[in-house]
């Protein structure tokens, strides 16, 4: 599983973060960065999660 | 076995979503008085209205999905009236639908003013409203005015004035936002917008429109008369003064209404029928407060639950904890990216514990007594959702300052 957030639709409204902070983190910079792009598959739901949840439609989920 | 939703937006169609990925194989109708799958809202009072983005862009990512979800999807078709006690749902093209499960997520209708609505007055919901709106932008009007400073109003008058049109925003509070914002917050968005050379008037109500003889003898808006005497020249007037719950066709349906549909703290309004999104009032176990919440990410959030719930009764499974949660929103208007967790209420105390308003970049929290009952950031995405995750456990004040200690 191979997450891609789509910088050019992010506004780092940090809903991401909120789920699966193992993975998402918006920093002081307000720039979101990924701390994994393949986590596990114990955190599907969770991604799918952000997915549904992203504001700006901003993150999908390959594989 | 069959579930009806009433209610194709972002709440129904994440409940139906949901529904399918639990793996529930029954039927799903979706009914929608739309003729068209509802846009995404959010970028009705930004992109879609400053013309930058195509009106198909604003499509939300579940109605796209929509075609793999096997629903039987009944758009342009009302839900009219139910059966609480034998859940049977009469729709509008006449036929009754008996339902093991309903799912209640019509949204919400936009509040007008009354009397005749003259051209050039727009409400400001749906995809249809936009382009409306959007069309009569393009004939670059010398004045709009907005009637209503909440966040559909501020939204407007930021794209307006982005649009290089002249503004003005009238408030019949002393602030805006004065519904959600506690105290002086409601003072810095007033300031923002004067910056970017919005009139705004505050503490004034609306008296009446005037409005324009055409030569085809056509009504259209030409101002605003105010309570105080005075006259606001407009030939465009956007009214963005709240919404009222879709609930009217539940009248003797055997519901408890009461400023939506009164449910418990599962989101169940009577067995077999769960409501989500702006018509959903519940009971929130973290606030201890009944609350209806009419945000973006709740319709999906109780979406979802409210599917989860149903879908346990229908079951015979295990019932999901209350549905708890720390209600959260944004707003852009101009380059400020403000956003907001929790439900504090006026009276509640402003602490500011990163930034400062004069930099038009902080954090404020909401303090009573021992809790923190929300918080508002102003660029500052990050501290929001730290608090917003502390809320979520708690609303002990001491956790959710220690983000910042």
């Amino acid at each position: 599983m191979k997450i891609v957030v789509n910088y050019d639709l992010c506004e780092s409204n940090a809903i991401c973060m909120a789920v699966a902070p193992e993975v998402f983190e918006v920093r002081d910079d307000d720039f979101l960065y990924l701390l994994t792009e393949e986590p596990g598959e114990e955190l599907r739901e969770k991604m799918e999660e952000s997915v549904r949840r992203c504001p700006k439609q901003a993150i999908t989920i390959e594989g | 076995m069959t579930v009806v939703i009433a209610g194709a937006s972002l709440a129904g169609l994440t409940a139906a979503e949901t529904l399918r990925a639990d793996g529930y194989e029954g039927a799903v109708i979706v009914v929608d008085p739309s003729t068209t799958i509802p846009a995404d809202r959010p970028p009705l009072s930004k992109q879609v209205l400053a013309g930058e983005w195509p009106p198909e862009k604003a499509q939300h990512r579940a109605a796209a999905r929509v075609p793999e979800l096997a629903l039987d999807l009944r758009l342009g078709v009302a839900a009219t009236a139910l059966d609480a006690a034998t859940r049977s749902v009469t729709l509008s093209d006449g036929s009754l639908i008996s339902a093991d499960g309903v799912v209640l997520a019509m949204g919400a209708a936009p509040r007008r003013l009354p009397g005749d609505q003259p051209a050039g007055v727009h409400v400001l919901r749906t995809m249809e409203d936009c382009l409306a709106l959007r069309s009569d932008l393009d004939k670059m009007p010398a004045r709009v005015a907005v009637i209503g400073a909440g966040f559909i109003g501020a939204e407007v008058a930021a794209t307006c004035r982005s649009r290089g049109l002249e503004v003005t925003l009238i408030e019949v509070a002393p602030l805006p936002l004065g519904r959600v914002l506690p105290g002086e917050l409601g003072g810095f968005i007033a300031d923002l917008h004067r910056a970017h050379g919005v009139e705004v008037i505050l503490g004034v109500g609306v008296e009446g429109l005037d409005s324009i003889t055409g030569t085809d003898g056509s009504q259209r808006v030409s101002g605003v008369r105010l309570t105080d005497g005075s006259f606001v020249s407009a030939e465009v007037v956007v009214v963005g003064i709240g919404v009222v719950p879709n609930t009217g066709w539940l009248e003797g349906s055997g519901l408890r209404l009461d400023n939506g549909v009164a449910c418990d703290a599962t989101c169940s309004a009577a067995p077999g029928i769960v409501a989500a999104g702006d018509v959903a009032s519940w009971p929130n176990p973290l606030y201890g407060e009944v609350m209806r919440v009419e945000q973006w990410e709740n319709a999906i959030e109780q979406g979802e639950y409210a599917a989860k719930r149903l879908l346990a009764e229908l079951q015979g499974a295990e019932m999901p904890a209350p549905f708890a949660s720390i209600p959260w929103f944004w707003s852009d208007q101009y380059d400020r990216k403000i956003q907001m967790a929790g439900r504090p209420s006026s009276s509640d105390e402003i602490i500011i514990p990163e930034g400062s308003i004069e930099e038009q970049r902080f954090v404020a929290l909401f303090r009573r007594g021992d809790l923190c009952t929300g918080v508002l950031g102003v660029n500052r995405p990050r501290h929001v959702m730290q608090v917003r995750m502390k809320l979520t456990e708690s609303l002990s004040w001491d956790s959710a300052f220690s983000v910042f200690a």
